[in-house]
C-alpha cells in the first residue's frame, strides 16, 4: 500500500508517461480503443513496465466493468505505478482532447452540418477500421499457435459484429469456457 | 393525449448535481460502451437534448479526437453550466466506475496465482479482443460512398499491424489526407 504515497516508479518515468498520454490524447481517433497498438508499443515494448499478458489483462477487466472505455487507460497506469499511474495516464489521455472538445464546442455551437465535421468523421472512419483491427491483431500475437483461444477471438468478433449480443453476456461466456478450463 | 415521443419541450440539469449523478448513472448502465445509454437517457428519458441536438453533438464528439464519451459530457456539461458543468459531468461520468474497475483490478491481482482465476481471464481477455474485432466489423458494414477509404483502412491495418509504425505517423500521413480527401467529395457533390 505504500504506493498510494510513494510512487512505484521514479517522478522521471512518471512524467514521461504523463506526457506521452498528453500526446496520445489527441491522436485518439474514434476513441482509446484506437490507442492500444500506440500504448503497447510504449509500455510493453519500449519501456517494459508491463508484460503481454498484463497489458491484454488491462482490456478484459475493463470491459467487464460498467463505465466509459477510458477505463482501459486507467487500469494500464494503475498496473505500472499504481494510484499515481492511474492519475497520470486517465487525466493525461482525457485533458487535451477535453479542452479541445470544449473550444471547438464553444465556438461553432451546433452547427454540425458543416462539411468538416462530415469529412473528418467520415474520413477517418476507415483509419479506425484498419485500427481496430490492427490493435486485435496486435493483443492476439502472444496467442499464435494457441488455435483455441484464437477461436474464440474470432468467433465473438463475428457474433459481436453481425448480432445485437450484448458485450457482457459474451465476456461472462467466455469467463466460463476459460473458468472451466476450456482453452488449456 | 399528444403524440408519444414527440416531446418539443426540452428540460435541463436542476444543477451541478444532477450532472454529476446523471451522468454517474449512465455510466453505471454501461456496460462495453456508454453512448446508448446517453442517447436513451438524456434524449428519451429525460428531454436534455432533442434527437436532431443529440446526433449534431455527437457527430462533433467523434470528428473530434479522444474518447467520444468524454466529449459528449463536456459539451453537455458545457451547455447547460460552463466549465464547472463539463467538470461535473466528466467527474460524474468516471469517478465511481473508475473505483469499480480499480476494485476489481486488486481483486485479480490478489487471486492471480489461482488456476480458476488465471482460466477466467484467459476467456475474458479473448472475448475482449474479440469484441475490438466486432467495432471494426460494425463500422466496415456501415460505410457509405467513401471507396477509396478501404486502401486507406488496408494501409493502416498494414502499417500498425505488421510494422508497428507510430499512431503519430499513420495520422498525420494517412488519417489527414483521408479527411481531405472526403471533403473534396463532399463539397464537390454539394455544388453539383
Amino acid at each position: 500500500m505504500i504506493e498510494w504515497i510513494v510512487p512505484s516508479v521514479s517522478l522521471w518515468v512518471l512524467g514521461d508517461i504523463f506526457l506521452e498520454f498528453l500526446m496520445l490524447s489527441l491522436l485518439a481517433t474514434g476513441g482509446v480503443l484506437s490507442l492500444a497498438p500506440a500504448m503497447h508499443q510504449y509500455f510493453v515494448v519500449e519501456m517494459a513496465l508491463l508484460t503481454d499478458a498484463q497489458f491484454t489483462t488491462a482490456f478484459a477487466i475493463a470491459q467487464s466493468a460498467p463505465g466509459p472505455n477510458i477505463l482501459i487507460v486507467t487500469v494500464l497506469g494503475w498496473q505500472v505505478a499504481g494510484v499515481w499511474g492511474a492519475m497520470a495516464t486517465t487525466v493525461g489521455v482525457a485533458l487535451p482532447s477535453a479542452v479541445l472538445a470544449l473550444t471547438v464546442f464553444r465556438i461553432s455551437h451546433r452547427r454540425a452540418n458543416l462539411a468538416w465535421v462530415r469529412a473528418i468523421r467520415e474520413g477517418l472512419a476507415p483509419v479506425v477500421i484498419g485500427l481496430m483491427l490492427a490493435t486485435a491483431w496486435i493483443l492476439s500475437e502472444p496467442w499464435f499457435g494457441d488455435y483455441k483461444i484464437l477461436a474464440l477471438v474470432v468467433i465473438t468478433g463475428l457474433i459481436s459484429g453481425f448480432t445485437r449480443v450484448t458485450p457482457v453476456a459474451l465476456i461472462a461466456a467466455g469467463a466460463l469456457i476459460g473458468g472451466f478450463g476450456l482453452l488449456n | 393525449m399528444q403524440s408519444s415521443g414527440q416531446s418539443v419541450r426540452v428540460n435541463g440539469p436542476r444543477s451541478n448535481w444532477d450532472l454529476f449523478w446523471t451522468f454517474n448513472r449512465m455510466a453505471l448502465r454501461g456496460f462495453g460502451g456508454v453512448l446508448p445509454v446517453v442517447e436513451r437517457s438524456l434524449v428519451h428519458e429525460r428531454n436534455w437534448l432533442t434527437p436532431k441536438e443529440f446526433v449534431e453533438s455527437l457527430a462533433i464528439a467523434q470528428a473530434l479526437p479522444g474518447p467520444n464519451v468524454m466529449n459528449m459530457a463536456v459539451m453537455v456539461g458545457d451547455r447547460y453550466s460552463g466549465l464547472k458543468g463539463s467538470l461535473a459531468a466528466v467527474a460524474g461520468m468516471i469517478t465511481i466506475p473508475m473505483l469499480i474497475v480499480l476494485s476489481l483490478t486488486s481483486v485479480y491481482q490478489y487471486y492471480a496465482e489461482l488456476a480458476v482465476t488465471q482460466g477466467i481471464l484467459r476467456g475474458m481477455t479473448a472475448v475482449s479482443v474479440g469484441l475490438i474485432i466486432g467495432i471494426g466489423l460494425r463500422l466496415a458494414l456501415t460505410q457509405g460512398d467513401y471507396r477509396i477509404g478501404w486502401i486507406f483502412g488496408l494501409l493502416v491495418f498494414g502499417l500498425i499491424g505488421f510494422l508497428h509504425a507510430s499512431l503519430a505517423a499513420v495520422i498525420l500521413g494517412l488519417g489527414i489526407p483521408a479527411c481531405l480527401i472526403r471533403w473534396f467529395q463532399i463539397t464537390r457533390k454539394s455544388r453539383d
